[in-house]
């Protein structure tokens, strides 16, 4: 029935109410990914304005850092952002090394790629998941995290711990990659693609989840870079940066990998993007698996990196090197450096200053969840209270790293 | 300019005479422009460093937004530091920014005394330095003079101190409880 025989007492239009209303959504909203509380101004069910309130997570980590000597600060890293832990240890142990000066050898930096890329795909996948159930697509949120449940057995394998890794050090890794361990992971590699062309037939050709997030939370290229927005959220508004290839670290200008971009700047273009990125990821731990040459995994600074287990039994200078990092620490020379790392969620920065002793100044954490978070209110303007929840799905923000 | 002998944070690196003779091209144009802008430069760890004049932050940072050598258009992250309750000047607001075409980056560093802890905000500039204003202001209780809702963002409103100062303890004894 076209549109013309319809009597106009009875047609449908977008009338605002005269009335607004404030309302409070979380702190303990299931789709809110944590304890964020948004105060809402409501008009029906536009929203007016949105503002977040954050901070229910606060835990002091940054005072924390003040206290620790560098090595110990490592695993307060992998409680911010428990998604991407190795991304958030990468970032910290870098940013010490810049200090240090060290220089580390190719087989651990190496490993740091292939565990980061592992780690990238796993918090996609969270990601994946809980945002697909916000929307309402409940199945997918299993599969993802069946095949997460294989990235943290691989994590578990090398490190020890599922969540919590800790896995490179001031200097290089824990350790050398356990025996069978390319094995499982090539496995993995194997079977990966076809679980994301198993995703993009139960969501992308979704004619649902397509009315959920096309042209939901808009924002334009010079918009994003003016809010700040990284990562995935950026790329999926047609700005092509990624700071692998800006500025590269862990030689990951030898990677041949593509950026993928998306014009758009919606939640389905955000989207597309981190599918493609799980596709990309996948690439990069493909060539760094190819890439493993025996060698060490640790740099050659005997002030700096604890000694092997063996060499203190027989040498009287590795034992003094280990009683001393253990007991004091190690002096890292005065200074201040800002490392950037492409985390999962965007820019990952570390501004970290020393002035000489074994503990830092001074540890700051750019968390990027902390920024795409606040330019929530920019996108939710004009919408739906229902496409909150979109749009909060499609920032990927955990409040671990945004609270700190 | 280059990095002198009071340089605040030396680095053991010695800085050749080379880099300190030609200024880096992040710097130049600034430095052709207003040096007045510039209070000294540092570089270390193939990183470079302008310290500013609070007055002049603004400017500086509007500058090198649009200057087609720069193009400093994107702002990673505002962060403060404290050196200490017995340093003269106490604090430090330190702004990362970063170039989304030349992909380059600088630290412009303002200094400020304990008694006055005012700066210009930069939200008129970049508008993703609302929340780590915000922040610096919560931690470290730095005014930013102009910003347009300067509130605390991680602590409760009624918090007492500012958590990263320095002579703030790290433990407490008394419970915090909603009054």
């Amino acid at each position: 029935m076209s549109s013309a025989t319809i009597p106009p007492q009875f047609e449908i239009v977008d009338r605002p109410l005269d009335t607004q209303m404030t309302i409070s959504m979380g702190p303990q909203h299931p789709s809110t990914h944590g304890v964020l509380r948004l105060e809402l101004v409501l008009d029906g069910e536009m929203v007016v304005k949105s503002t977040p309130d954050i901070g229910y997570l606060h835990t002091g980590m940054e005072k924390l850092f003040e206290y620790k000597k560098y090595q110990q600060g490592i695993v307060i890293t992998d409680r911010m952002d428990y998604l991407n832990p190795l991304g958030n240890n990468l970032a910290y142990v870098m940013a010490a090394e810049k200090l240090l000066g060290l220089e580390i050898p190719e087989r651990a930096q190496t490993i740091r790629v292939l565990m980061c890329e592992l780690q990238r795909i796993a918090s996609h996948l969270v990601w994946l998941g809980t945002h697909a159930l916000d929307i309402g697509a409940m199945t997918v949120f299993f599969y993802c995290f069946r095949e997460r449940e294989k990235i943290l057995n691989l994590i578990e394998a090398a490190s020890g711990g599922r969540l919590t890794p800790s896995y490179f050090r001031i200097g290089g890794l824990m350790m050398d990659l356990p025996a069978g361990f390319e094995n499982r992971c090539k496995q993995f590699l194997n079977d990966f693609p076809a679980a994301v062309d198993e995703f993009h037939k139960l969501l992308t050709g979704n004619k649902i989840f397509q009315r959920r997030t096309q042209g939901i939370g808009r924002i334009s290229a010079e918009d994003a870079i003016d809010w700040g927005l990284s990562g995935p959220c950026l790329r999926g508004s047609g700005v092509n940066i990624d700071i692998r290839r800006a500025n590269p670290y862990s030689s990951y200008e030898q990677y041949d990998f593509e950026v993928p971009l998306e014009p758009d700047g919606d939640v389905w273009a955000r989207y597309m993007v981190r599918m493609r990125e799980m596709k990309e990821s996948h690439k990069i731990s493909t060539q760094a698996l190819a890439r493993l040459r025996p060698g060490s995994v640790k740099a050659d600074a005997p002030k700096v990196v604890l000694p092997d287990r063996e060499a203190m039994k027989s040498h009287m200078d590795a034992l003094i090197h280990h009683f001393l990092i253990v007991a004091e620490g190690f002096d890292v020379p005065a200074g201040e450096v800002y490392f950037p790392i492409e985390a999962s969620k965007g820019e990952l920065g570390v501004y970290m200053k020393s002035d000489g002793g074994a503990k830092p100044s001074r540890v700051h954490f750019r968390g990027p969840s902390f920024v795409n978070l606040s330019v929530l209110p920019v996108m939710a303007e004009g919408e739906m209270v229902a496409d909150i929840v979109a749009i909060i799905g499609s920032l990927d923000i955990v409040l671990g790293e945004i609270d700190r | 300019m280059q990095a002198g002998p009071e340089n605040i944070a030396p680095s053991t690196e010695p800085t050749p005479s080379s880099e300190s003779a030609a200024p880096s091209p992040l710097v130049a144009a600034l430095q052709r422009e207003h040096p007045e802008w510039i209070g000294e430069i540092i570089n270390a760890f193939g990183e470079t460093t302008i310290i500013v004049p609070r007055e002049h932050i603004v400017d500086a940072c509007s500058f090198l937004k649009t200057s087609p050598e720069t193009r400093f258009d994107f702002l990673a992250d505002i962060c403060g530091a404290d050196r200490g309750p017995e340093e003269e000047p106490r604090f430090e607001v330190n702004y990362h920014l970063f170039s989304t075409t030349k992909y380059h980056r600088v630290r412009l560093k303002v200094l400020l005394n304990e008694e006055d802890v005012h700066v210009p905000s930069v939200t008129g500039v970049w508008r993703t330095a609302n929340w780590h204003e915000r922040e610096t202001f919560d931690m470290f209780g730095v005014i930013f003079d102009g910003h347009p809702d300067l509130r605390r963002i991680l602590l409760p409103d009624d918090w007492q101190g500012h958590a990263l100062r320095k002579d703030f303890p790290l433990r407490g004894y008394e419970p915090y409880s909603l009054k």
